[in-house]
């Protein structure tokens, strides 16, 4: 055989199958690459699963922020600053801190270069809320310094609950930016559809602030619908069971439901009212007084004329 | 004192026809306006991530300036034979040593000035406050601590062979004392013998620069001034390091070969 035509011919036969492999490949890969799109941003394509790290340290940055640099580092005993304060202010974590966080981390001086060094650094337990360094109150509005690092702690790691609740709590509630703090949620709920927890959060945005209370219960009932999703194969008698395993999930049935409750109360359906109280009874730790409110309203409403006798 | 000032003024002349502050000034500004055009939640008075981001990059800038001056000073007179006409006057070694060290200090005096208006303008335009009191604090003390590293990099350049090895050492060396020099004796404290002493042994020997670096933190978060006792205090301890490094550097350069 022509040794030419032999080279002519692998390389036609080599040309086919790297076409015909391309060709095999090609879909695989463009269903990869499109799933990789949709759920990694900039920063979790630069750094991969080490961004969860870095969203951590800029999470505590902030915490730093609210305290005005008085913080303590792996060097100095930090069992008061366990949980970050601003999220612990929000009451959306359990806080793990233990002792006086006014009791300074630094302890007494250790030599003289320490005592001396301590004049050049924060030195004193302040919030920003409260007025930071200057314990001057009308600078409050200052902690609106915290929001940078929240803010890229949520761009790197999109999936972290708490930062989007943290963030909302500070600019409602002390900023006073509800549009910026729907934003969040919903940028929130973007990332993490259907999570209860910002759903719950924008239902108080709807309540609260905008005073929509159609809104804010059709936010609640899709939250509580959300919550039932999350386990479908487990009954709802077992995810309200008082263990410490499931306090996340009875902390927020409880939230939902009391809140439906108070939604409804406002609305003047105390019928609807007491069944959510009669809900939220089912995960509360203690229920003696919601027992009293379900049966003062149960009194209210005898007392009411029925539509019936009325006409 | 003439001949020591003519010699710094040489040093100066040539931070201002190299390029390395303009590139570090220029870069600083362009990362910091860049920072500063970042949208958070439409509140255009946030800006302590600025001044902390603005004030770490002027440390940064301000370190390799200070170090790559001094280091190239002496061997680069040696390489282009210009030391021993330079000592054939009438100029004693020691005023060479600290004419050099003069220069390199008073042009990373000037390299500060203009850093830090700049950080106050930055500051300024969204907190609408000049603390002209805090920043000249932190601002002098910075300019003493960039003495001590110049001292130190002046007697690391009679010392080590190469101005390379010498920057890398000396940065090597600054960054660690800015980063754990403070806790050197609470690692201390958590060590056996020998090991124990001789960490606190460094502790007390290294020149603590790391004390007007974490100063930055009080000028960050807005905290009230340091009282001036406590500055001057530094001010000493600082000037004694610096001193402690130009002997030093003096007693070598007395015996090392001009050739």
């Amino acid at each position: 055989m022509n040794p030419a035509r032999t080279l002519w011919l692998l390389l036609v036969a080599l040309f086919v199958f790297s076409f015909g492999l391309a060709a095999k490949l090609q879909p695989q890969f463009q269903s990869l690459e499109s799933t990789r799109r949709q759920s990694a941003n900039f920063f979790s394509l630069l750094l991969g699963d080490s961004s969860k790290i870095f969203a951590n340290s800029f999470f505590v940055k902030a915490d730093a922020y609210y305290h005005s640099g008085y913080y303590p580092t792996i060097f100095d005993n930090n069992s008061a600053f366990q949980t970050p304060h601003i999220a612990e202010d929000t009451g959306a974590v359990a806080s793990h801190n233990q002792g006086a966080e006014d009791i300074g981390f630094m302890g007494p001086p250790r030599d003289w270069i320490d005592a001396f060094g301590r004049n050049f650094i924060p030195n004193r337990h302040t919030h920003l809320d409260e007025g930071g360094p200057t314990d001057d109150l009308s600078k409050s509005s200052q902690v609106r310094e915290i929001l940078p690092w929240l803010k890229l702690s949520a761009e790197l790691d999109p999936e972290n609950i708490q930062t989007y609740l943290v963030t909302t709590f500070w600019l409602r509630t002390r900023l006073d930016k509800v549009s910026e703090a729907e934003q969040v949620l919903r940028e929130g709920l973007r990332n993490n559809p259907g999570n209860p927890q910002l759903f719950f959060e924008l239902g108080q945005i709807y309540d609260e602030n905008y005073h929509d209370i159609a809104r804010a219960r059709n936010i609640w009932e899709a939250a509580l619908r959300s919550w039932a999703r999350e386990e479908p194969d487990v009954p709802q008698s077992d995810r309200l069971k008082m263990t410490l395993e499931n306090f996340d999930d009875r902390f927020m049935f409880e939230q939902l439901q009391t809140s439906l409750a108070l939604l409804e109360e406002k609305s003047g359906n105390t019928a609807t009212a007491i069944a959510r109280w009669q809900q939220a009874i089912l995960a509360a730790p203690s229920t003696a007084d919601m027992q009293q409110h379900i049966e003062d309203l149960k009194h209210k409403l005898a007392e009411q004329p029925s539509p019936a006798s009325s006409k | 004192m003439r001949t020591i000032f003519a010699l710094a003024g040489v040093v100066i002349k040539e931070l201002y026809r190299r390029k390395d502050f303009y590139v570090l000034f220029i870069l600083t500004i362009v990362i910091c306006v860049i920072m500063a055009s970042v949208n958070i939640f439409n509140d255009n008075q946030i800006v302590r991530y600025l001044k902390e981001l603005c004030l770490l990059l002027i440390w940064v800038s301000s370190l390799v300036i200070a170090i790559t001056t001094t280091a190239r000073q002496i061997p680069a007179e040696r390489e282009q034979r210009t030391l021993l006409p330079l000592l054939a006057k009438p100029l004693t070694r020691t005023q060479l040593i600290l004419g050099k060290f003069l220069g390199c200090w008073l042009a990373c005096g000037l390299v500060l000035i203009c850093f830090y208006a700049f950080f106050g303008a930055l500051a300024a335009s969204r907190e609408h406050a000049w603390p002209l009191l805090s920043y000249f604090q932190a601002a002098i003390l910075h300019w003493m601590a960039l003495g001590v590293v110049i001292a130190m990099t002046l007697l690391g350049s009679l010392v080590f062979a190469a101005p390379s090895s010498n920057s890398t050492i000396c940065f090597v060396v600054v960054a660690t004392i800015l980063c754990v020099g403070r806790y050197l004796d609470a690692v201390a404290l958590s060590l056996h013998e020998p090991l124990r002493s001789v960490i606190y042994a460094i502790y007390y020997a290294i020149p603590h620069v790391e004390i007007p670096f974490e100063m930055r933190n009080l000028i960050v978060h807005d905290w009230p001034l340091i009282g001036w006792k406590f500055i001057g205090l530094d001010i000493l301890y600082l000037l004694a390091y610096m001193a402690i490094f130009l002997v030093a550097a003096c007693l070598v350069f007395r015996r090392k070969p001009v050739n």
